[in-house]
């Protein structure tokens, strides 16, 4: 079975990157539109790994990881952060926040099939 | 990287970028709500996001520095002020412009680019702190993943490899890590010999969560130890870490090194995991919306789809009448199962249609949202001051109507901006405030849509506007000519009420244009004015362009369709209620008032207009000028759904028809535009307004 990831972000180009992406690297892809669309559907796809965007409407990336990490089930899923900063703080707070890791837009297809592989053995 | 995705990129942005100039203005007429900051910071956020991934780098930093204000007025560092917002809302109308150039693959204006980039800039420098330079300069930098430089590069090479003692807290494993991964990274550095080392927690003790393994690692490698700290950067303070160099040496045996058996847990046998979520203090940010709204799910469908599934819709119709039709002919015996179940097919063919025409529907909003960059700009180039106040956006029309209003709309709010409004010193003069109005309105009035550009100007120059269309020759000194046909002149080709060529309105196409681009889309445009008070120009438009309610009419002895929007009544007049009016002219007497009869079959040429009007039907019709008049035909026979084909490509414009029709019997039908029709018998009719303008009426259309 392939291994599943939940990729969610609010800008559809993003998910489209994420998705041709993750798909080339043999990964089932859901995405997410915003952190409420992607927490509802985190339950059922029960993903290997998740991808989140900080910055979005409804529910932002640290609300994702707080309602996963506090959540009932797959609780310490990897969850990686895209972000477009690379500020230090930033990474630091997603970490406080309870993120695995963090992938920095722009991403290539290589490094982010990398930080994925690294964070999930998969 | 696939073309697709750069288109969605760019189709995005266009959803970006109308969120993003909605909230500019609600934020500049201080109507904006709190999420409205943010919804405006994440658009362009996300547009800057999308650009990096498409090495758009212009697009990357001009969104950057914008960003970065907006991101200071959302944490209110900056206080939302009129020269803020002024500058914010042309960095948005320039940010539109770099998308599109990027799209098409031009430049943009440098001077305006570096311009605002300035200004902004400066706002940043004014009210940022000193670390404004800094941090500007350093989150321009993309890196591409993460490579911190860690440990100094000379100790690499006396190394023989690293002593690496690794104890987790429990938060590592809350936050989803796994250190089999960490020791599977490290060990792609070099042989790795792991000894984990089990703790038992003390009995009874609170923090029963404590370690309960740690691990001893020893890693022969070549690579410096940055490269250990790198694999450790995500857990970067979830645990205890402790990296030594092993120095070079001859006891140091790589042999070693890999004979020993490692002890790292199997992968069948998990690590052991608390299984409580760390303890997290609640942030403020993080917490769910309580009802998340959000906008509804959508789905984006090629719009060529669509199209084809109307076009079909139509040839069901056409189908169905035809269908509707044959049955009749047979004559059944009324409550024959055949003729009710012929009425649910009808109900259905017009549910698919009407469900099929509302994908077609948007929105008027995104549109009027436009114009208000065409008032900013309209305003800066003739030094009026001028705001614009929009109603009804909500109000949908179909989609093609949309697009293809905002040139004429772009053009008659520059018109309104530039010949409408008084200048600050006259509107003073007149007790107005300094800042002129331009009105845009959106409604739906009885199966149409009802646009209106309004200004709170001067109101037309009717002397002056005749005196121009005297000197240009359109029309003849001698002429009388009604308010409204003057008023009309406007639209006439070749008129243009600017004296001297202002870069505006005057681009060598004049309201004319407007006129045709309406016309276009089965609509009419109108015009009232008050002097000292306004003009107010009004687009009635059909709702869809495919298909109408029309009512089957005979004009001598030939089927013609008239729009039902445009019938308040038929009426079959008794003789009392006819009067004779002139000549050969009717009035009919309706309900305390008179109402001009129009003869259709004499205005449009198709038989003899001495046909008994005793003997007609009337059609009580709604005029553009909001009057009444009455349409005689022969005879009424139904009232159904017609589709609409054009004529225009084959015939060109025919004055008093729109369109044509296929009815259900395989014949064509055209399509009467009453508001034509009354037009051309207008000119024996002097009390009628807005005549149109052409008098010249077609002879022996025939089918």
């Amino acid at each position: 079975m392939k291994p599943k990831v939940l990729a969610i972000d609010d800008s559809r180009t993003i998910r489209e990157l994420l998705r041709a992406c993750l798909e080339n690297a043999g990964f089932d892809v859901t995405t997410g539109e915003d952190g409420v669309d992607g927490t509802t559907k985190f339950p059922e796809v029960s993903p290997d790994v998740v991808i989140t965007d900080i910055n979005m409407p409804n529910m932002d990336g640290f609300g994702v990881i707080d309602t996963i990490r506090r959540g009932e089930v797959n609780r310490s899923v990897p969850i990686l952060v895209l972000t477009t900063e690379s500020a230090p703080e930033l990474k630091a707070r997603a970490r406080e926040a309870g993120a695995t890791g963090w992938i920095v837009k722009p991403f290539d297809d290589a490094s982010l099939v990398s930080v994925l592989k690294r964070v999930t053995g998969l | 990287m696939s073309n697709s995705i750069r288109d969605t990129f760019f189709e995005e942005c266009e959803d970006l970028l109308d969120a993003l100039i909605e909230g500019l203005s609600e934020m500049s007429a201080g109507t904006h709500e709190e999420e409205t900051v943010h919804a405006v910071f994440r658009a362009v956020h996300s547009i800057k996001g999308g650009a990096g991934a498409f090495g758009l780098d212009q697009l990357v930093n001009f969104a950057h520095t914008f960003e970065t204000v907006l991101d200071r007025v959302r944490s209110g560092e900056m206080e939302i002020e009129p020269d803020l917002m002024r500058v914010l809302q042309r960095a948005g109308d320039h940010l539109s412009d770099l998308v599109e150039a990027n799209r098409i693959e031009s430049g943009v204006d440098e001077t305006t680019h570096a311009g605002l980039l300035g200004q902004l800039n400066g706002f940043l420098g004014k009210e940022g702190e000193d670390d404004v330079a800094d941090d500007g300069a350093e989150e321009f930098v993309f890196e591409a993943l993460s490579i911190d430089i860690g440990a100094p590069m000379e100790t690499a090479p006396q190394t023989a490899g690293f002593e690496i003692r690794f104890t987790p807290r429990p938060e590592l494993y809350a936050n989803g890590h796994e250190p089999l991964l960490l020791f599977q990274s490290l060990s792609q550095l070099g042989s790795l010999q792991v000894t984990c080392e089990y703790a038992s927690p003390p009995l009874g003790a609170s923090d029963w969560q404590a370690p309960a393994a740690s691990w001893q690692l020893t890693l022969a490698t070549s690579e410096p130890e940055h490269a250990i700290h790198e694999v450790f950067e995500f857990v970067e303070g979830l645990c205890e870490l402790d990296v030594q160099p092993i120095p070079v040496g001859p006891e140091q045996p790589e042999q070693q090194v890999v004979t020993e058996p490692a002890q790292a847990p199997p992968p069948t046998d998990p690590l052991p995991k608390p299984d409580h979520p760390r303890s997290a203090e609640p942030r403020q940010e993080s917490r769910p919306d309580p009802k998340p709204a959000g906008p509804r799910p959508t789905l984006r469908v090629d719009l060529e789809r669509v199209d084809r599934l109307i076009n079909t819709v139509g040839e069901l119709i056409i189908n169905q009448a035809v269908i509707s039709q044959r049955i009749e002919e047979m004559n059944l015996p009324s409550g024959a199962g055949l003729t009710t179940e012929l009425e649910d097919y009808k109900l259905l063919a017009r549910e698919i249609q009407e469900g099929v025409m509302a994908i077609r529907a948007q929105p008027v909003k995104p549109l009027f949202q436009r114009m208000s960059r065409i008032v900013r700009e309209a305003s800066d180039a003739t030094g009026k001051a001028a705001r614009l106040v929009t109603e009804g956006e909500s109000t949908e029309v179909d989609k093609t109507v949309v697009e293809r209003l905002a040139d004429p709309l772009t053009h008659m709010i520059r018109n309104a901006i530039d010949h409408g409004l008084e200048n600050a010193e006259k509107r003073a003069q007149a007790g107005k405030e300094p800042v002129g109005t331009i009105r845009l309105a959106a409604f739906h009035r009885s199966g149409s849509v009802l646009i209106e550009v309004s200004d709170d100007g001067a109101g037309l120059n009717r002397e002056k506007i005749l005196e121009i269309a005297i000197s240009k020759g359109l029309v003849s000194p001698e002429a009388d000519l009604n308010p409204g046909e003057i008023d009309n002149l406007l639209f006439m080709p070749g008129f243009s009420t600017a004296t001297e060529v202002s870069n505006l309105s005057g681009r060598g196409v004049g309201m004319d244009v407007v006129k045709t681009a309406i016309t276009s889309l089965g609509g009419r445009v109108t015009i009232q004015t008050r002097a000292g008070e306004g003009t107010t120009f009004s687009i009635v438009l059909p709702l869809t362009l495919a298909v109408m309610d029309g009512m089957v009419v005979t004009v001598s002895d030939q089927t013609m369709v008239v729009p039902i929007s445009s019938i308040i009544e038929t009426i079959r007049p008794s003789p009392g209620e006819l009067h004779r009016f002139g000549v050969d002219g009717w009035l009919l007497s309706i309900r305390g008032s008179y109402v001009p009869i129009v003869d259709v079959a004499g205005c449009l040429g198709t038989g003899d207009s001495r046909a008994d009007i005793r003997e007609q039907v009337l059609l009580l019709v709604q005029t553009e000028g909001q009057s009444h008049c009455a349409l005689a035909v022969d005879g009424i026979s139904d009232q159904r759904q017609v589709v609409i084909k054009s004529l225009e490509g084959n015939y060109g414009h025919i004055p008093g028809v729109s369109a044509a029709t296929i009815l259900g019997d395989g014949k064509i039908a055209l399509i009467i535009d009453p508001d034509a029709v009354i037009a051309n018998s207008s000119a024996s009719l002097r009390r009628l307004p807005d005549p149109r303008l052409e008098k010249e009426l077609p002879h022996g259309i025939a089918l």
